[in-house]
C-alpha cells in the first residue's frame, strides 16, 4: 500500500476554493458507505441529498476520477472528499479490498484504453507528413525574417519615438501566429508589458532567436532543438517516450499552478536521486479543472523520463512508473543544495547553453528568508538573492517554516530574482510555498 | 543581485532609445573578450548591429550575475516553542478548516451553507486545541493569523496557539499587528503598553483580563488614567470592573456616583448595588423598606412620591424612560438595587412565601383585592435584582417550576417575571439545561432561542434530545426550516455529538430532496465532523 497523501496534496488537486471547502464537509465517515481501497484505487458511495448515493472512484496513479454526480467541477467534491477521508487513515477507508463491480468496470476500462494508447500507431503517409513539415518550416522562416525587420525598424527610429511606431506589437504577434510560430508570438506579446529597463534586452533576445532560426539547419543539433522549441515547434510525447529515457528515483521538488482565462498550467519539478538531474513536467487543464498530473511534493518515485531535446534539457515527459510515489527516507528527504553565489553561477551556466533561459531550478541550502519593505531576500548571512515573488501568503508560509532559522528552499533562480516553490523544515518535511 | 553591466550597456540603451538613424553605434569597449566579440559583429546595418551587440551584452550580464550583500534581518529567530506538536489528523483538520476561509460567497446555497458550518466550527477547534496545549504546524500559522484578523472573536485563542512564532511573524507584518496587542493568559498581565497605546476595545480586554488575575492592579491602572478618559470610554471601563468586583472597589465607585456623565453614574450605582454590604445597598434597603411594608400578611406598596437629589445620586433617573408612571419607575429602580436578603431576613419569609403574598397599595385602602399591576412591578424588580446579584435561589423561585406538558390544552400563562433567559443564566448549568428541555417539550422552538443561548455548550444529552424532538415536530408540522435558522445555527455548534444517529435517522425519514432532508443531512454531517474533530484533539500529545 502506498503512503496515503497529505491534506495539502489532496487539496492541491482541487479546481477551486469552493470545491476544497465542500470536500472538507465530505471528509468525515458520515456520508460514506462501502469505502475501500487497494494499491491503485479507492472507491466509495457518498450519500447526497438525493435518494441514490453517488458512486465515486479514484485511480491513484494518474490520478483519474469518476463519479456519478452531475457536477461539472473536476475532480468533484465527492472525489476530493473521498481522498481526504482516505488520507485520514485506514480506519475510515480500509485497505486491501476488491473494488465493487461498478468501480472495477471503470478501472478495467481505463487500463484497456491506456494499453491501446501505448500500442504503436500506424505511421501516416510519410510523404505527406514531410511535405507538411517543409511547408511549415518555410512559413516560420518567413515569419522570423519579418520579425527581424520589424525589430530593426523600431531600433532605427528609436524606441522612445512612439509616433513612427509602424504597428502595435499585438498585430505583429498575430502575424507570428499566422506564421505558425507561437513561441515568437508570445514573446512579441510580452514586449508590450516590458519595463523600459528590460525592453532593449528583450528586443535583443528576440532578434537573436529570429536570426538563429533563419540558420537553424547550420546550428549544432542540440542548440537547433532549443531554437525550434523556443520558436514554437512542439514535440510529440509518445515520440519522445519511444526514444531514450532516463530511469532514476525522482524526488518531487515542488509544484506551481498558474492560470489564465483559457488554461491552467501546472509545473512539476523533479530531481533524480542518482543522476542529480533536474526535470520539469508540464500538465494542463481547462479552467475549473485541475491539470491531470499530480505528484506529492517531497516524495520519491522510480520512473522513466524522456527529456525534450535541447542544449540544456529540462522539460521532460513521464513514462513508465516503476514505483508509486512514497515518502523519502530521512537521508534523501531533503535535496542537496547550493549557496546563493553558486545558484547564480548555475543559472549563468544555463544561460551559456541556452541564452533565452529565464530561470533555472535550484535548491538553496541553509538560507534564511528575510522580509523587507519591498522585495524579500534569501540570505546565507553574507550573500543574498532577491526574491522575485511579491509578498503574499506563500512567502509568509516560507517565513513561518523558517522562523528566522536557516532552511532548504527549492525554487527558480533567474535574472529577475529567485521564485521559491518549496521549503523543507528541520524535520525534512516539505511545504509548498508557491501560493 | 548585482550585475556586471558596464558603460557599453548604457551607451547601447541610449542609442536604441534615440534610434540608430540619429545616433551612431557605440564603439566596442570593456574587457578584451567582450571587445573582441563586439568587434566581430557585422556593422553593415547599424540597427541589426545594435540588436546583436545588445544580445551579446544581455547574455553576458545574465551569465555573470553576482549575489547581493545580505541585509541584516530585522529580528533574531523566533523563540522555540516547547509545546508538543499537534497530532497529524488534527493538523489536517485545521488545514481544511482554514483552507476555505477565503472562499467567500459561493455560488450555490448548499455550498454556502456548508461554508457557514465550518466557520462555526473553527472557534471550537481553536479553543479546544488551546486547552490541550498543542503547537501548530508553522506553515498553518499565517493563515490562522489572517483568519483571526478578520474575526476578532478568534484572536485570543489564535494568538495563544500561534505562540512565539505568531508574535515573531506579527513583528514583521503590519496586517497582524493585533497580535502584539492581544493579551493571552500565558502572557504576563503587566503589559502596560496595551493600556497606554492600544485601541479602545483592546484596552477594555486588557483591563478585563487584568481584573481577572489581579483586581487591585486593574483598579489602580484605571484610577491612573480615569480623569483623562472620555465619558463613553469611562462607561465601558467601569463596566469591566464587574470582573473581580469587591469591597476594595467601593470607594472608587462611590466617587464615580458624582461623575459628570449620567451613564457613568448609573453604571457605578448598578455595580454598587451588586456589591454585598455596600453603603449604596444599605441606602437603597432603607428606601425600599419604607416603600414596601408587610402589613397583615400583605405587601403594602407606597412608592416614592419624588426622586430627590440623594436618590438621583444613587443612580435613579428622575424621568421614567418607560411608559409606566414615574412612581412605579422609581419603585422598580430602588427595589432592583436593594439587596435581596433585605426582604427575606427583614420580613422573616422565604422567597416563595414572599412571591405568593398579595400586594396592595395605600390607595386601595382596606380593599382585600391584590393589585396585579403592582405585583408584576415588584416581581419584575426582584427579577432584575436576582440577575444583578446572581442569586440562584431567587432566580429559581422567580422562574417557577419547569413548564410541563399537561393533558389539558389549558394555556398556562408563564409564571416567569423579567427575562427568563437572564434568570436562567443565574442557575447552575445542569439545572438550566433541564429547565430549557422541559420548556421545549411544552412550547416548541418558537420562543426558545434566547433560552438555548443561555445554556452551557455542548448541550447535555437530555437537552439535545429535546431539541432534536422539537425539530422533528417542527418538520412534521409543515414549518419551513429557515424559520428556525437561528436555532439551527446554534444547534450545529452546541448539540451533543451523541445525538448524531438520531439526526441521521431524521434525515433518512424526511422527504427526499426536501429542505428538511437537506437541513438534517447537513446537521448530521456537521455533528460527525465536530465529533471527529474533537476526538482528534483528544489524542494524547505525541512526544517529539
Amino acid at each position: 500500500m502506498e503512503e496515503r497523501w497529505s491534506t495539502e496534496h489532496v487539496l492541491s488537486l482541487s479546481p477551486d476554493a469552493a470545491s476544497s471547502k465542500a470536500a472538507g464537509k465530505l471528509s468525515g465517515p458520515g456520508p460514506w458507505s462501502g469505502a475501500g481501497c487497494n494499491e491503485t484505487a479507492l472507491w466509495g458511495a457518498c450519500k447526497g441529498s438525493g435518494s441514490t448515493p453517488y458512486r465515486t472512484v479514484v485511480e491513484l496513479a494518474t490520478p483519474a476520477y469518476q463519479c456519478s454526480c452531475p457536477s461539472r467541477k473536476f475532480p468533484c467534491k465527492h472525489a476530493l472528499g473521498l481522498l481526504l477521508l482516505w488520507s485520514g487513515g485506514a480506519q475510515a477507508v480500509p485497505d486491501g479490498g476488491e473494488p465493487p463491480e461498478w468501480a472495477g468496470a471503470w478501472l478495467t476500462g481505463r487500463q484497456e484504453r491506456a494499453a491501446q494508447k501505448q500500442a504503436p500507431r500506424v505511421e501516416a503517409d510519410p510523404v505527406a507528413t514531410r511535405r507538411r513539415a517543409d511547408r511549415r518550416a518555410s512559413r516560420v522562416a518567413a515569419g522570423a525574417q519579418e520579425l527581424r525587420l520589424r525589430l530593426a525598424d523600431r531600433v532605427r527610429h528609436g524606441l522612445a519615438d512612439l509616433s513612427t511606431a509602424p504597428s502595435p506589437w499585438e498585430e505583429v504577434a498575430a502575424r507570428m501566429v499566422d506564421a505558425q510560430a507561437p513561441g515568437l508570438a508570445s514573446r512579441v506579446r510580452e514586449l508590450e508589458e516590458q519595463k523600459d529597463e528590460e525592453l532593449l534586452a528583450e528586443y535583443a533576445l528576440l532578434h537573436l532567436l529570429a536570426t538563429a532560426y533563419e540558420r537553424v539547419d547550420a546550428l549544432p543539433a542540440e542548440l537547433a532543438a532549443t531554437v525550434r522549441a523556443r520558436v514554437g515547434f512542439s514535440t510529440d510525447s509518445a515520440e519522445l517516450l519511444a526514444g531514450p529515457t532516463v530511469r532514476d528515483r525522482w524526488l518531487v521538488l515542488g509544484v506551481r499552478d498558474s492560470a489564465d482565462e483559457r488554461l491552467t498550467t501546472r509545473r512539476l519539478w523533479l530531481r533524480g536521486a542518482k543522476t542529480g538531474r533536474p526535470a520539469l513536467l508540464l500538465a494542463f487543464g481547462r479552467p475549473g479543472q485541475a491539470p491531470d498530473l499530480a505528484l506529492p511534493t517531497g516524495q520519491l518515485l522510480e520512473a522513466e523520463l524522456a527529456f525534450h531535446p535541447g542544449a540544456r534539457p529540462l522539460r521532460a515527459v513521464l513514462g513508465t512508473r516503476h514505483t508509486a510515489p512514497a515518502p523519502a527516507d530521512a537521508g534523501e528527504a531533503v535535496p542537496p543544495g547550493v549557496s546563493p553565489a553558486q545558484a547564480l553561477a548555475g543559472y549563468g551556466e544555463a544561460v551559456a547553453d541556452d541564452p533565452w533561459v529565464e530561470s533555472w531550478p535550484t535548491v538553496l541550502t541553509a538560507v534564511i528568508p528575510v522580509p523587507g519593505q519591498g522585495r524579500w531576500q534569501l540570505t546565507d548571512g553574507s550573500e543574498a538573492l532577491t526574491i522575485k515573488t511579491a509578498p503574499g501568503p506563500g512567502l509568509w508560509k516560507l517565513a513561518a517554516v523558517s522562523a528566522g532559522r536557516p532552511v532548504t528552499v527549492f525554487g527558480e533562480c533567474g535574472h529577475r530574482g529567485f521564485t521559491p516553490v518549496t521549503v523543507w523544515d528541520e524535520n525534512g518535511r516539505a511545504t509548498g510555498v508557491s501560493q | 543581485m548585482t550585475d556586471i553591466r558596464g558603460d557599453l550597456w548604457e551607451e547601447l540603451r541610449t542609442t536604441a532609445l534615440l534610434g540608430t538613424d540619429r545616433r551612431p553605434l557605440p564603439t566596442a569597449a570593456g574587457t578584451p573578450a567582450l571587445a573582441a566579440a563586439a568587434g566581430a559583429v557585422d556593422r553593415t546595418d547599424p540597427a541589426a548591429a545594435l540588436l546583436e551587440l545588445a544580445a551579446l551584452v544581455t547574455v553576458r550580464r545574465r551569465a555573470g550575475l553576482l549575489p547581493a550583500r545580505a541585509a541584516q534581518p530585522a529580528q533574531a529567530a523566533a523563540d522555540p516553542d516547547e509545546r508538543p506538536a499537534l497530532p497529524a489528523a488534527a493538523a489536517r483538520r485545521l488545514a481544511v478548516l482554514l483552507s476555505g476561509r477565503a472562499a467567500g460567497a459561493a455560488s450555490s446555497s448548499a455550498a454556502s451553507g456548508a461554508l457557514a458550518n465550518l466557520a462555526e466550527l473553527l472557534p471550537q477547534w481553536l479553543s479546544t486545541a488551546r486547552e490541550s496545549g498543542y503547537r501548530l504546524p508553522p506553515a498553518l500559522v499565517p493563515s490562522l493569523l489572517d483568519a483571526a484578523r478578520a474575526r476578532s472573536e478568534l484572536r485570543g485563542d489564535a494568538v495563544a496557539l500561534a505562540g512565539p512564532l505568531g508574535r515573531w511573524l506579527a513583528e514583521q507584518n503590519p496586517d497582524w499587528s493585533y497580535v502584539r496587542r492581544t493579551v493571552t493568559e500565558n502572557q504576563s498581565a503587566g503589559e502596560e503598553r496595551t493600556w497606554h497605546e492600544g485601541l479602545f476595545a483592546e484596552r477594555v480586554t486588557h483591563l478585563t483580563r487584568l481584573r481577572r488575575s489581579d483586581p487591585a492592579a486593574g483598579l489602580e491602572l484605571l484610577r491612573g488614567t480615569w480623569s483623562t478618559e472620555r465619558a463613553e470610554d469611562r462607561l465601558l471601563f467601569l463596566d469591566a470592573l464587574q470582573e473581580g468586583l469587591s469591597q476594595a472597589d467601593e470607594p472608587f465607585l462611590e466617587a464615580a456616583l458624582g461623575d459628570r456623565s449620567k451613564n457613568v453614574r448609573t453604571t457605578a450605582a448598578e455595580l454598587l448595588s451588586t456589591l454585598p454590604g455596600s453603603a449604596l445597598g444599605a441606602r437603597m434597603a432603607e428606601r425600599a423598606r419604607s416603600a414596601v411594608r408587610l402589613v397583615d400578611g400583605r405587601l403594602r406598596v407606597s412608592p416614592p412620591t419624588a426622586c430627590d437629589a440623594a436618590m438621583q445620586r444613587d443612580g435613579i433617573a428622575p424621568k421614567s424612560p418607560t411608559g409606566r408612571g414615574e412612581r412605579a419607575w422609581w419603585l422598580g429602580e430602588l427595589v432592583a438595587a436593594t439587596p435581596l436578603d433585605c426582604w427575606t431576613t427583614g420580613f422573616g419569609l422565604t422567597h416563595a412565601e414572599l412571591l405568593a403574598l398579595p400586594v396592595t397599595t395605600e390607595e386601595s385602602g382596606e380593599n382585600e383585592e391584590s393589585d396585579d399591576g403592582w405585583r408584576d412591578d415588584l416581581r419584575e424588580a426582584w427579577a432584575r435584582a436576582a440577575v444583578r446579584q446572581q442569586d440562584a435561589a431567587w432566580a429559581r423561585a422567580l422562574l417557577g417550576p419547569a413548564p410541563r406538558r399537561t393533558g389539558s390544552a389549558r394555556t398556562n400563562r408563564t409564571q416567569t417575571a423579567g427575562s427568563p433567559a437572564k434568570l436562567l443564566a443565574v442557575l447552575p448549568p445542569a439545572e438550566r439545561a433541564a429547565w430549557t428541555a422541559a420548556f421545549l417539550q411544552t412550547h416548541g422552538l418558537g420562543d426558545a432561542f434566547q433560552l438555548l443561548g443561555a445554556c452551557a455548550t455542548p448541550w447535555t444529552p437530555p437537552l439535545s434530545t429535546a431539541v432534536v424532538a422539537a425539530l422533528e415536530r417542527a418538520a412534521t408540522s409543515g414549518a419551513y426550516p429557515w424559520s428556525h435558522s437561528g436555532v439551527l445555527g446554534m444547534t450545529e455548534r452546541s448539540l451533543s455529538p451523541a445525538t448524531a444517529p438520531a439526526v441521521e435517522a431524521l434525515a433518512a425519514d424526511a422527504t427526499p430532496d426536501s429542505a428538511w432532508a437537506e437541513t438534517f443531512g447537513r446537521l448530521a454531517g456537521t455533528l460527525r465532523f465536530r465529533a471527529a474533530m474533537l476526538a482528534e484533539l483528544a489524542e494524547g500529545p505525541k512526544p517529539t
